[in-house]
Parts: structure tokens; C-alpha cells; sequence
């Protein structure tokens, strides 16, 4: 279990690392968070300095040494205080991510699941009947698809589908005129709103998982252990599955926990264009707002994502192939 | 733990009732520019109970005859001719699901390289227990028992069956596999080249224990090498063959005391004798034949060292050259012919 243990240490590391270039990164470019504030404040007419004063700590902006402001800020993290979004004020930041963090999860979530498992197994079935005519058609086709631009393919979708057929709804995560609550309007509302975006997202990814997985399954597929299986005289389903898939998904889940990572950052062309407000909409409003708490929190945000999202294919790793558990 | 040298002769083929009969077998690989024919008419017989040695270089076809026995070919290889009879039924003509019957029930077999035939992700226990659980009606309890049995019988503990491959010596990977091999009883184990992969000590452990469960459990064996000296401790009859072809198949002794064919005598002299006195080794000049374009007549004379005229026109009938001792080459013109 050392190799879980250096695994944790790894990512915190990595983590640490991270957490301290977001914070110099910004600070050390022309112009500064703090400037645009006050300019920002003072554009609101005349306000008493008291007031001034009091946003400024509101906001945590400072004129400490930097290593000052460095070890406030790691504090900050450690304890979850991200400060106040000045574009959704006065909502702390980490209220603001949460509720785009949920959206984002259950949209790209969902259109990565899909896509994978679709990949995937045309891949496995493609690779399994190697020349047949759907191993002949359906690559082809895929990367044809997935070689359509995204900002083209999807509001092409979103007009067809939302706008000239009124299919699905054309934005937003539900109905606004329900609230929240365990309905069954309510959740139907939230899946209506979801098919069209992750229709779009399928589309163009389903043909990268499907080409790796059948190049990797195909390697498989001639190694002896998948002879023999087939010679032991295994139900063909047992010798796909069982012996081929088994160890051709063990490469292709690391490029399944990268894109897990990117989830959160890789969304915003399909949350800007079916204005869906998960963490991509939240960015490109934060930049467009000038809100740099809302900015730092979700680059931070992304970050850990990333990291956490490998820690937990590391992890996977483990169950899948037994020759990581020893050394 | 020596080997037993076994070659004291059981009773000859003709004695013993038929397991398996190979008939005019013939296989082909489709490459770019025509067709190899890997296996080319290759007729044997493997009796109940029997260990048949089937020799020669690389690329002469041995491995391809095994595949096809149990029809796992991939593409391009393809079947192209003959008859496998067993239990008087054509196991090249058999349905899919008879197929799938017969695969591991009648026949087993162990792959050249122990790491690479088996699954690195699955435990040696499962990988004995799934050959179980396909064909027999069996709980999981009584299949996992069974197969920490199988493991006991090869030599392995029994609480070793967790095991995953990589946590395996190679020696105890090849008795894995083999207790595979084993677990459904099957009358007929095919080995090719089961020990190659292991270094000489391991080796001779190996084939000691298969010649201890042969003798416990009475299976035939088609024991495909290149090693001529390991024929020597485990056959009771050896074929060799050359291009794609059985060039002589005799008894073990009798082969080994009188070699008929040129390339026998070639592939004994390549090899250090265990008994005996010292000689110098030679090999066979030159390299195995184009299959695509195989030489006329005999397609052994380009190397031939007892070239005749006759040899690159007219390919020599297989024939019985002594009792019991077939050959395939013109210096023996009749059966009363014998060598030198």
C-alpha cells in the first residue's frame, strides 16, 4: 500500500505547488487585483473612505509585504476562505463554485460517461471483429464527426434542434419557474435541458475513445493469454470481455482521468453557448466581471480537479492491474 | 528430481487404439504476393495413452499443426485441407458450440511462453477456475477447491491460488499452466514448446512432473519442440518435420539409433548427445525453404548433403523403410532399402 501512500504525497506536492503559482502568477503581471477594486468602487460616485476601507478588508485586498499576503492566502485555502465574489456580491466565492461545480459535473459528467462507454465498447466490438462492415464504417465516421469544429457543430445543433424544431429547451440548466425540489417536473426539466449539450459534447469525442481503444484491443487481442482463452473454450463474450477489454482499458483510463480533470476547465464552449451555468459559464463571466476572487477560486477549483481526478485513476489502477500493487 | 528417459519404447502406434487421427492436413497463410503453404498434407496419428514428439526448425510448420488441431488459427492462417478425427467426428467440420465443447474437454494445451498465455490481471486460481465453470456445472466453492487441487497436483501451494501471474517464478508459471491444462482431465494435451522459456534446471523439472502426471493420469501428449534432446526423455514417437511436410516419423529409439532422412541426421548432429562420447557439433548449412515458392521435387535437396539428380524432380514418396520407421526421401527406394 507504500504505492498509494507516495501516490498522496505526489499530488500534495503537486498541489502545493500549484496553489503558489496561482497565487505569484497573477501578481507579478502588470496591473493588479487590488487597483481594479478601487477603481472600480470609486466608479461609483462619491464614497466615504470608511466605506472604502471597509470593502477593501471585505475583499482582502492589502498593502502587506507579498510573503505577508502569501501566508494569509494559504491560510485562506486551508480553511476554504476564498473571500467574496465582487460580480455575484455579497456571495462568498466557494457559494458561487458549488453551485456551478454541481451543474458542470452532472453536464460534462454525464457527456464524458457517455462518450467513454460508447467509445469504448464499439471499439472493443470493432477491434473483436476486426474488417467487418461495422468495423469499417463506424471509425470512419466517428472521426469525421470529431473532427467538426465544436464552436460550429454546436450552435448548429442548438439552432436546428432548439430554435427551428423547439425540440429542447435553448438554455439554462432547468425550468427557472420550478424550484429546486425532488419533483419529477423538476428532474425531468433538468434532463430535458441536458440532452441537446451533451448530444453536442458526444459527438465530437466519442471518436477519439473509440480509435484508442480498438488500436489498444487489437494488440490485446493477439497475445497468447487471448489464444488460449479462446482455446479453453470460453463463451466469446468472456474472451472479449474477461480477456482483451479487461487489459486493453488498463491505457486507455489514464486518458479517461486526464479528460475527468478537464471537465471543469474544457466545458466553457458548451456552458457559454447553451448558457448552462456551470464552472465554464461562471469563468467567463468572472473574466468578463473583473471578479478576481470568483477567478482565483476557480482556477483553484480546476486544479484540484485535475489532480484529484489522476489521484483517483492512480487509485483505480490499482483495483484494475495487479502488477501495480507490489513495488 | 531426474527425468525418467523414457525412450524404452512403449508399444509402436499400430498396437494402440487411435485418439486422434490427422489427415491430410493442410494450412495456408495468405500473404501479399501468393500463399504460404505452412502445412502441406501432414497425416498423424496420436494413440490413447501415447507421447508423439513433433520436430523441427522454426517456421516448419510444427506450431500451425496445433493451432489447427483445436482451430484457433487467426487470419490470414486458414485451413485449406484434410481431416482431424476424433471420437469419429471431424473436428474441421465441427458447429461453433461442439467446438466450444471440445476446446479444454477433449483437448488442452500449453503455450510456448508461460508469462505471455497467461492473463496478468486475473489470478492463476480464477484463470484455472473459469475453464471449470464454462464446462462443468460446478459452485464456486467446489471449483475453487477443485482448482487448489490442481495446484497441489503441479506442484504449487495451495495458497498460492490468490496469485497473480507477475508474483510467479517462471518454473511455477508453467506448472500454472499446466495445471490449466489439466483441470478438465482432457485425453489430450497438446504442449508447444511448453519449456523453451525456462532455463535448463527449470526445464528438467518441468518435464519431470509432466511425465509424472502422464503417468498418474494416463493423457496422450503431441509434445511440439525444437529440442531434439528433450524428445528424447518424454516420446514414445517422433515426426519430424521440414517445410511443412513430415519428412520421417519412427519410434524414439529407432529414430535416435537410425536416422533415415538427410535432415534428421542433421538435426541429431546439432545437438549434444546426454550419453555418449564427445563429438563435434554441426548444424544444417543453409536456411529453411521460401513456402511461397517452395524448391521442386524434395524440398530438402538445396541443402541436402547426399544430393541425388532425381531429388529437385520428383518429390520422394513416404514410405516405410524399416518396420515401423516411415521416410519421405530417394535414398531409400523401397521398404527393403536401409541407410548406408
Amino acid at each position: 500500500m507504500s504505492y498509494i501512500l507516495k501516490r498522496v504525497v505526489f499530488y500534495l506536492i503537486a498541489a502545493w505547488a500549484s496553489i503558489t503559482l496561482n497565487f505569484f502568477l497573477p501578481r507579478m503581471m502588470p496591473g493588479d487585483p487590488g487597483s481594479v477594486l478601487l477603481a472600480k468602487l470609486r466608479g461609483q460616485g462619491d464614497i466615504r473612505p470608511e466605506v472604502i476601507d471597509a470593502m477593501m478588508k471585505a475583499y482582502g485586498v492589502s498593502d502587506d509585504p507579498l510573503i505577508f499576503q502569501y501566508f494569509d492566502y494559504m491560510r485562506n485555502i486551508l480553511t476554504g476562505e476564498f473571500g467574496v465574489s465582487t460580480s455575484w456580491f455579497p456571495a462568498p466565492v466557494t457559494e458561487v463554485i458549488r453551485t456551478g461545480f454541481i451543474w458542470t459535473v452532472i453536464l460534462i459528467g454525464t457527456a464524458l460517461i457517455i462518450s467513454f462507454a460508447i467509445g469504448s465498447i464499439l471499439g472493443v466490438i470493432g477491434a473483436w471483429k476486426r474488417g467487418s462492415w461495422m468495423d469499417n464504417v463506424t471509425p470512419p465516421v466517428f472521426v469525421f464527426l470529431g473532427s467538426l469544429p465544436y464552436f460550429w457543430i454546436a450552435p448548429m445543433l442548438l439552432f436546428a434542434f432548439a430554435f427551428h424544431f423547439q425540440w429542447f429547451p435553448p438554455r439554462h440548466a432547468y425550468n427557472t419557474d420550478l424550484s429546486p425540489t425532488f419533483s419529477w417536473a423538476y428532474i425531468s426539466s433538468v434532463i430535458g435541458h441536458m440532452i441537446l449539450p451533451v448530444i453536442s459534447v458526444v459527438i465530437v469525442s466519442v471518436g477519439g475513445w473509440l480509435l484508442g481503444m480498438r488500436n489498444t484491443m487489437i494488440a490485446i487481442l493477439s497475445e497468447d493469454y487471448v489464444t488460449m482463452a479462446e482455446a479453453k473454450g470460453l463463451s466469446s463474450r468472456r474472451v472479449m470481455f474477461g480477456y482483451g477489454a479487461r487489459n486493453a482499458l488498463l491505457p486507455t483510463l489514464t486518458s479517461f482521468g486526464m479528460s475527468l480533470g478537464f471537465i471543469l476547465g474544457g466545458s466553457l464552449f458548451t456552458e457559454m453557448i447553451f448558457a448552462y451555468p456551470g464552472l465554464g459559464y461562471l469563468l467567463i463571466n468572472s473574466v468578463r466581471g473583473l471578479d478576481y476572487p470568483l477567478m482565483q477560486g476557480l482556477f483553484m477549483m480546476i486544479t484540484f480537479a485535475v489532480l484529484l481526478a489522476n489521484l483517483i485513476v492512480d487509485l483505480l489502477y490499482v483495483r484494475l492491474d495487479p502488477r501495480i500493487r507490489k513495488s | 528430481m531426474t527425468a525418467t528417459v523414457s525412450n524404452t519404447g512403449s508399444p509402436v502406434s499400430k498396437t494402440r487404439e487411435p485418439l486422434i487421427q490427422i489427415q491430410n492436413l493442410k494450412v495456408e497463410y495468405l500473404a501479399g504476393r501468393g500463399s504460404v503453404r505452412a502445412v502441406d498434407g501432414v497425416s498423424l496419428e496420436i494413440g490413447k495413452g501415447e507421447v508423439v514428439g513433433l520436430a523441427g526448425e522454426s517456421g516448419s510448420g510444427k506450431s500451425t499443426i496445433a493451432q489447427a488441431i483445436m482451430r484457433i488459427l487467426q487470419p490470414p492462417a486458414i485451413i485449406t485441407g484434410g481431416k482431424v478425427l476424433m471420437g469419429g467426428r471431424d473436428i474441421l467440420e465441427m458447429s461453433d458450440r461442439d467446438l466450444h465443447k471440445l476446446r479444454w474437454e477433449e483437448i488442452s494445451m500449453v503455450f510456448q511462453s508461460a508469462m505471455n498465455s497467461l492473463n496478468p490481471v486475473m489470478t492463476i486460481g480464477d484463470q484455472i477456475m473459469d475453464a471449470l465453470v464454462s464446462h462443468r456445472k460446478i459452485s464456486e466453492e467446489a471449483a475453487r477447491e477443485h482448482a487448489r487441487e490442481m495446484l497441489r497436483i503441479v506442484g504449487i501451494e495451495a495458497d498460492r491460488i490468490d496469485s497473480y501471474p507477475h508474483e510467479l517464478s517462471g518454473g511455477m508459471r508453467q506448472r500454472a499452466v499446466i495445471a490449466i491444462a489439466l483441470v478438465l482431465r482432457p485425453p489430450l494435451m497438446i504442449m508447444d514448446e511448453p519449456t523453451t522459456a525456462l532455463d535448463v534446471v527449470v526445464q528438467r523439472e518441468i518435464l519431470a512432473k509432466i511425465t509424472e502426471l502422464r503417468e498418474e493420469f494416463g493423457f496422450s501428449i503431441l509434445f511440439i519442440t525444437h529440442d531434439m534432446s528433450l524428445l528424447v526423455e518424454i516420446s514414445d514417437r517422433i515426426a519430424i518435420m521440414y517445410a511443412g511436410e513430415i519428412v520421417e516419423m519412427a519410434e524414439s529409439r529407432e529414430l535416435f539409433e537410425n536416422p533415415l532422412h538427410p535432415y534428421t541426421q542433421g538435426l541429431m548432429a546439432s545437438f549434444p548427445a546426454l550419453t555418449g562420447p564427445r563429438k563435434k557439433l554441426e548444424g544444417i548449412p543453409g536456411s529453411p525453404p521460401d513456402l511461397i515458392a517452395p524448391p521442386s521435387g524434395c524440398r530438402f535437396h538445396p541443402r541436402c548433403p547426399h544430393r541425388m539428380d532425381i531429388c529437385d524432380k520428383v518429390a520422394p514418396k513416404y514410405i516405410e523403410a524399416r518396420p515401423n520407421h516411415f521416410v519421405a526421401c530417394h535414398l531409400y527406394p523401397t521398404s527393403e532399402g536401409t541407410a548406408e
